[in-house]
């Protein structure tokens, strides 16, 4: 009986906390871009100083390279890819509707790829799609990102969201648990931050490498000791909806550098 | 692919092979009294200098990551949890326990993982670490030896 009124007590005591710490999760997005040192942030801002610019130049080779019929992603856009419109990068991932499915920009990269250029199309995630992606996405630097969850994509937005919020793996925390509840606080010595997606592909100084959104996820996964989805599922996926969404309004800072 | 590795050991044994033998450690069951388990996992006895090495350890206890300790030779301590200074006198030692046990029993929101949960309740572990508790009952019980030190 004790036992039960002190577990009674502690519940309330819970949700008495949970509720004065909620304004932390309504928190405004904010950069990754903020949590870096100063040199970090002007290397990023340097086009020749940023080492993800190599990514985008490879990118821009693909991007006027012909495909099988004689024509290249410029034909349409533009060499510079000046045709492309920004707004359009920026509301990423769309509703589909001939395909009756959410498209994310490597799926639409990957669509002209094989329907503009007769060409064989990507793996999803794989090294060219990625430079291609990072090369689309750059032209839209500074674009606000902007993601419609409204209409049809709503349900997997949610479902995004659910998983955004899921135990995972042998260490059994959610992304939000650092990324919503923790942001700003130190894990050794590194600060969390709140896992925004607007800089991505990213040039991480740590590997050296570029680093698509489903690969980050995939190094999250790992770190908590879980199984990753498959890049392009349906989950990640999901997960890349609910992300983008949740930095409408941030900048697009393709490729971002960050550790 | 992992998964078909799974019927390996079954398809060995019918060819006849002997299988290496690997210690698999029991799970020892725990029982929660007023927020603390009072009795040792697997009445095992701590050690201190080990459970030092626990926390320290990315690869095992890794609480430095999120807690501040009086390590001073660690260059990085986390800020997620509250510092474990004196952590002793604030908590007996079935107290101790429980919170590195399952933390989630006294609070079910918090990220502190729960070291020695049973493993059935985890959701899509990684291959290797499946069917495992993150700590060893007795790295548990080195770990709550030592913080037991920090009064
Ligand atoms: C991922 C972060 C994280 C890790 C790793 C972690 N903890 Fe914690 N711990 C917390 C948080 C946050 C709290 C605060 C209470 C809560 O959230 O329930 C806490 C609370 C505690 C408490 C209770 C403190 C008090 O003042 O009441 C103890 C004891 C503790 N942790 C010990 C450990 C030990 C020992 C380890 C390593 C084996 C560890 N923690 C690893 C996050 C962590």
């Amino acid at each position: 009986m004790k036992r039960q009124l002190n577990k009674l007590l502690m519940i309330i005591a819970l949700l008495v906390s949970g509720t004065v710490g909620f304004p932390l999760q309504a928190a405004e997005p904010h950069s990754g871009y903020d949590y870096l040192t100063q040199s970090t942030r002007e290397m990023q801002d340097d086009e020749f100083a940023n080492p993800g610019m190599v990514e985008v130049e490879k990118g821009k080779r693909l991007f006027n390279r012909v495909g099988n019929n004689g024509k290249s992603c410029a034909t349409c856009h533009g060499a510079e890819g000046e045709k492309l419109n920004t707004k359009n990068i920026a509301h990423y991932p769309v509703y589909n509707e001939e395909f009756k499915e959410p498209f994310t920009l490597q799926m639409q990269i990957n669509l002209c790829w094989e329907d503009q250029l007769d060409e064989v199309p990507f793996i999803y995630d794989c090294v060219d799609l990625v430079a291609l992606e990072t090369f689309v996405r750059s032209r839209a630097r500074g674009e606000k990102v902007n993601v419609d969850v409204s209409g049809p994509i709503k349900p997997y937005y949610d479902a995004g969201k659910e998983l955004y919020n899921t135990r995972f793996g042998q260490v059994d925390v959610s992304c939000a648990h650092c990324h919503e509840m923790n942001a700003g606080k130190h894990l050794r010595g590194q600060v969390l931050s709140q896992g925004q997606t607007n800089g991505f592909p990213e040039y991480r100084l740590g590997s050296g490498r570029i680093t698509s959104l489903h690969r980050r996820m995939t190094e999250c996964f790992r770190s908590f000791r879980a199984e990753p989805f498959d890049l392009g599922s349906e989950e990640f996926i999901n997960l890349e909806i609910y992300l983008n969404a949740r930095g409408n309004g941030l900048k697009i800072e393709t490729p971002a550098v960050r550790y | 692919m992992m998964k078909q590795l799974n019927y390996l050991p079954g398809l060995m044994l019918l060819l006849g092979f002997a299988l290496p033998a690997v210690a698999v450690e029991p799970y020892y069951a725990w029982q929660v009294d007023e927020f603390a388990i009072n009795q040792p996992l697997g009445g095992l006895q701590g050690d201190p200098a080990r459970g030092k090495k626990v926390v320290i350890d990315k690869n095992r206890g890794n609480c430095l990551t999120c807690h501040a300790m009086p390590i001073p030779e660690e260059p990085f301590h986390g800020t997620i949890g509250p510092s474990l200074a004196g952590i002793a006198s604030r908590l007996n030692e079935g107290q101790l326990r429980l919170r590195i046990v399952d933390e989630k029993q006294i609070n079910p929101m918090t990220i502190m993982p729960g070291y020695y949960r049973d493993p059935k309740n985890f959701n899509l572990v990684l291959d290797e670490y499946s069917g495992k508790t993150f700590l060893t009952a007795q790295e548990v019980e080195d770990v709550v030896a030592y913080l037991m030190t920090l009064k």
